[in-house]
């Protein structure tokens, strides 16, 4: 029989999590033992991939709750070919990136001249962005060079992100600043 | 990456140069690793003995923005000794084709300078024609004209005793980097690069890269296993962002952005796809209108119509010649001509040359969106260091968003492949996928176009498609689809019908009379009626690691790109252990077959198993529209050779290779403060910067973390002993470090990795700082080392030279 260490694992099984560990040879505290064995009996699992560089490693994040609740652990996925479940110091701390209490939250808006933010609800920062946007381009808007040739751009709006997005995502913020006009529209890759 | 990270384990021997793959990419060396036990050999060039020099089998140290001297050494040690692979440069690259003998090279500059206008005329670079219209050829590279032979002139000066003296590099060093390096010429050897920011940012990165490429043409090192080209990218799916081209001068799938000089859909699909009269050259940008108007069918689904140029006057138009790039961005940003501004993940007050500048030219606007996951010193400039908020005018809208494990959607990896991530929480709070706040953004947007009677030129508004949502929420599923594309009608290709609706298999079917769509040609095949091909899950068992079922790959799931250059005319691969493809003439009941990776086009190959040529073949080097590899490009700003200009920025008064001291034809900006210092001494050593392994870019995403923080927890520079002594400065002691834009305070590392250099007779030293740090937290961490970078970059692609400037530093 050929087992990987995840078959290993999903074959022993939650009850006998201690002896798999045993038998990975490693001494692992009582404490770490019965982490493990929450983890393997009460979280979801789910798959994928490293948000820091783009090497791409495989990722497994276990989820509390069955899957309704908070990430509890997030570790190298094991059948992944690239990484084989090893992953960097930046990867294996992912879910400190997750569950960080310095997150923003909620829309945070800071008035002109003023020395804080404020919280503000979404409606009001997407209306409010989208009006200062139609404002920005249609004072800016350029339909004719000073050639005489049609040209249809603002050169009153920059944008710049993100490689941090995921393709769709990458492919909506293309599509809506070039419809909006932008031509000064860049990101990470150029610097 | 031409290859892919599992390929790196294929390869004979391994230069990392500009790039510290085992410190920032460290999984990477997993499969270095793996090469090296199999008997591979590595070698580290980097001015810094690094993590990954400590595993080389051999280092040596350069003086930062010397990598073409470098470089050019190698080239001239390859044809002087005769270590390339005389069938594959003769067959394969350009180096056999006639040069017109309007090309010239003096003294450090090409024929068609113009001094005034800093540019060339590169019509000056062109190959001479045959009565058909093909480019002449020696296959025996003889001619004089030819550019192996005008190559060879071109290098003749790059002598050791000149590199040497250019890069600080002792000669026996440079000797034994070249003889190991250049091994790799014999057929069935391979030799890869690996490298990173540290051959891009300089004001000559793209012509670094070129060097490298000329190297493994030279060599046969293209096309094969454990070959290649590869940049290790930095960012989870900077791949990705560059393909769907959020940059100025290229639409998704690398289309070019239209300009104002092109009024309509033919005079634009005219200028951008190139013609050959070589019946053997596949030229496979000649199908750029399929992409282009079926890109225009994704922007604006049914209201683009053959009747209105599908909508192409709605595309905004660049201004022809001027540049819109980063640099540029914060130019005008900093000289007010801008009221609006999206930093969209991501942090330019931190991460672009010059920090200083752009976070004055943050100042200047009206209004600001910032999405982010944490505060940043982009968001909150107005509160940063020497910023009286009240006197600052910009409104700033900081929308929090999804990390990527809250959300569903694909990132594309260094190695080209397409991998599908899963949702596997909520986010905190109020927080949004990205995708989300774009979609609702932009029904806003539209609602206030829609009922604004008098608005302003709504068209491409109102007309984008935009449906991307199932019940409210942003799908990425259906956009995920749009960019492979469908088909707008029931059709019959090649005997199969389609129905309207179906997803279109391949871009071999995309069809230039709007009949398709296709977000992004590039990732036609990625969503089929197979389905979401980049959730697949299938491991190599055997083979040479391509994992053609893991997940998917552009181009149509080809592992390594330029692959039927790793078969000899007759189809065998060179190297029998690895064979990358192979032709089966057995297969198809006789007609015969590609077998391996996906091969670039199906054609046979150049002979038969007779010998005779094959009127059916195509040259391997698709993309070009001759067929043939690049060793000589005309294409580019600065030149169809590398050539060595020193840094905007140096410690040199003199180039010893000509007397161009710097690249001639580089940008560099006029404001205030755009200041440059060569060879002033109150800036006397070299920097550069560069990254360490617990922390990531800017350090957003990464100095919020307790355990990151704790193993890095703040900015530091590190210098040779030497220098140390010479500056009073003991390990641990707090220094200024100062360039003519700006100032940090670091921690010393005095350290024996970095040594000083002999140059030219004189002692060159260098010191180099991380650049993750920034005011926002943690307190008393340090700030951005881009606050000393300088505004300028390559003339090619405006990268910023952020890896080689002059700086002092000093005891605080």
């Amino acid at each position: 029989m050929n087992l990987n260490r995840r078959d290993f694992l999903k074959i022993t099984g939650a009850s006998a999590a201690g002896a798999a560990i045993l038998g990975l040879g490693l001494d692992l505290k009582p404490i770490k033992s019965h982490a493990q064995t929450l983890k393997i009996r009460y979280a979801k699992e789910t798959t994928s991939i490293c948000c820091y560089c783009a090497v791409g490693c495989g990722m497994i994040c276990s989820t509390g709750e069955a899957g309704a609740g908070k990430i509890i652990n997030i570790e190298g996925d094991p059948d992944h070919p690239v990484n084989e479940g090893a992953l960097c110091s930046k990867g294996a701390s992912m879910s400190q990136l997750v569950n960080n209490d310095a997150r923003i939250t909620a829309p945070m808006y800071r008035a002109p001249n003023s020395t804080k933010w404020q919280k503000v609800s979404w409606d009001w920062a997407l209306w409010t962005i989208a009006k200062r946007i139609k404002k920005s381009r249609d004072a800016s808007f350029e339909q004719k060079n000073a050639k005489g040739q049609v040209v249809n751009r603002t050169n009153g709006i920059a944008s710049v992100g993100s490689a941090a997005l995921d393709n769709e995502e990458c492919w909506l913020i293309q599509g809506l600043m070039r419809s909006l006009g932008l031509v000064y529209i860049e990101h990470q890759a150029r610097i | 990456m031409t290859n892919h990270w599992i390929d790196i384990q294929n390869s004979d021997c391994i230069l990392i140069m500009g790039s510290n793959a085992a410190e920032n990419h460290p999984i990477s060396f997993k499969w270095v690793t793996e090469a090296m036990k199999r008997g591979g050999k590595l070698i580290s060039v980097d001015p810094r003995f690094t993590r990954t020099s400590s595993k080389a089998d051999f280092y040596a140290a350069l003086r930062s923005g010397t990598d073409i001297a470098f470089l050019g050494g190698m080239i001239k040690h390859i044809l002087d000794d005769d270590k390339y692979f005389k069938e594959y440069v003769a067959e394969y690259t350009n180096a056999s084709f006639i040069v017109a003998d309007s090309y010239d090279f003096k003294d450090g500059l090409f024929s068609g300078y113009d001094p005034k206008k800093k540019k060339y005329d590169k019509s000056k670079w062109a190959f001479v024609k045959d009565e058909k219209g093909i480019s002449k050829r020696d296959l025996t590279l003889q001619d004089p004209r030819c550019v192996f032979q005008l190559l060879k002139k071109q290098y003749i000066r790059y002598d050791l005793d000149t590199v040497s003296a250019v890069t600080g590099t002792p000669k026996e060093d440079l000797q034994t980097v070249y003889e190991m390096y250049s091994a790799t010429g014999q057929q069935g050897k391979a030799g890869t690069i690996m490298y990173a920011m540290g051959w891009t940012q300089h004001t000559v990165g793209v012509q670094n890269i070129r060097s490298m490429a000329i190297i493994q043409l030279l060599l046969g090192n293209m096309g094969v296993a454990g070959g290649g080209v590869n940049a290790l990218r930095g960012e989870s799916n900077v791949q990705g962002s560059t393909d769907h081209c959020l940059l100025f001068h290229i639409l998704p799938g690398y289309l070019k952005t239209p300009s104002a000089s092109l009024p309509t859909l033919t005079d634009y699909n005219n200028k951008f796809t190139p013609k050959t009269n070589d019946p053997l050259s596949a030229n496979w940008w000649g199908n750029y209108p399929k992409y282009s108007v079926s890109l225009l069918k994704s922007y604006f689904g049914d209201k683009a119509t053959k009747a209105n140029d599908f909508g192409y006057s709605w595309l905004p138009k660049l201004e022809d010649g001027k540049t819109y790039s980063w640099l540029d961005i914060f130019d005008v940003m900093y000289k007010g001509e801008f009221t609006g501004f999206f930093a969209w993940g991501q942090n330019p007050a931190a991460s672009g040359a010059n920090a200083n500048k752009t976070r004055q030219a943050l100042t200047k606007l009206d209004w600001m969106v910032n999405v982010n996951l944490f505060d940043n010193e982009t968001g909150s400039f107005w509160k940063g260091p020497g910023m009286d908020p009240k006197k600052i005018k910009t409104e700033v809208f900081m929308l929090p968003c999804a990390t990527s494990v809250e959300k569903e959607g694909s990132i594309t990896n260094s190695g080209r492949w397409m991998q599908w991530r899963y949702k596997a929480a909520n986010p905190p709070g109020e927080a949004l996928p990205d995708g989300q706040i774009l979609m609702r953004l932009g029904k806003a947007v539209q609602h206030l176009y829609k009922k604004d009677q008098n608005a302003v030129f709504p068209d491409p508004i109102l007309n984008l498609k935009w449906d991307y949502s199932t019940h409210g929420e942003f799908d990425p599923h259906k956009m995920a689809k749009e960019i492979n594309g469908y088909f707008l009608k029931d059709m019959t290709i090649k005997g199969v019908n389609y129905k309207k609706g179906d997803l279109v298999p391949s871009f071999a079917f995309l069809q230039a009379d709007g009949s398709t769509s296709s977000g992004n040609w590039l990732y036609c095949n990625s969503y089929t009626s197979k389905g979401n091909m980049s959730a697949r899950r299938v491991r190599e068992k055997s083979g040479i690691g391509l994992n053609l079922g893991w997940a998917w790959c552009w181009p149509v799931n080809r592992r390594i790109i330029y692959n039927r250059a790793s078969v000899d005319k007759y189809g065998k691969p060179w190297d029998k252990e690895h064979p990358v493809i192979a032709w089966d003439p057995n297969a198809k009941d006789g007609k015969g077959s590609w077998v391996g990776d996906v091969p670039d086009g199906g054609w046979p190959p150049m002979l038969n198993a007779d010998g005779t040529p094959n009127p059916k073949t195509k040259y391997p080097f698709i993309m070009k529209p001759e067929g043939h590899a690049h060793v000589f490009g005309p294409g580019l700003a600065d030149g169809p050779f590398p050539e060595h200009y020193e840094p905007i920025e140096c410690p040199v008064e003199k180039n010893l290779f000509s007397s161009q001291l710097v690249n001639p034809v580089a940008p560099t900006y006029d404001t205030k403060m755009d200041i440059y210092r060569s060879c002033d001494p109150k800036y006397p050593f070299v920097g550069t910067t560069y990254r360490v392994s617990e922390h990531w870019q800017t350090g957003v995403m990464t100095r919020w973390q307790p355990w990151l923080l704790e193993a890095e927890p703040q900015l530091f520079v590190e210098m040779s002993k030497e220098l140390g002594k010479l500056k009073g400065i003991n390990n641990g002691d707090k220094v200024i470090v100062e360039s003519a834009r700006g100032k940090v305070e670091a921690v010393a590392v005095v350290t024996i990795r970095l040594r000083p250099f002999q140059i030219g007779g004189n002692t060159v030293h260098q010191i180099g700082l991380p650049w993750h740090y920034g005011w926002v937290h943690p307190k008393n961490g340090g700030d951005s080392a881009n606050l000393l970078t300088p505004s300028t970059g390559d003339p090619n692609t405006r990268i910023p030279e952020t890896k080689a400037f002059m700086v002092n530093v000093r005891k605080v």
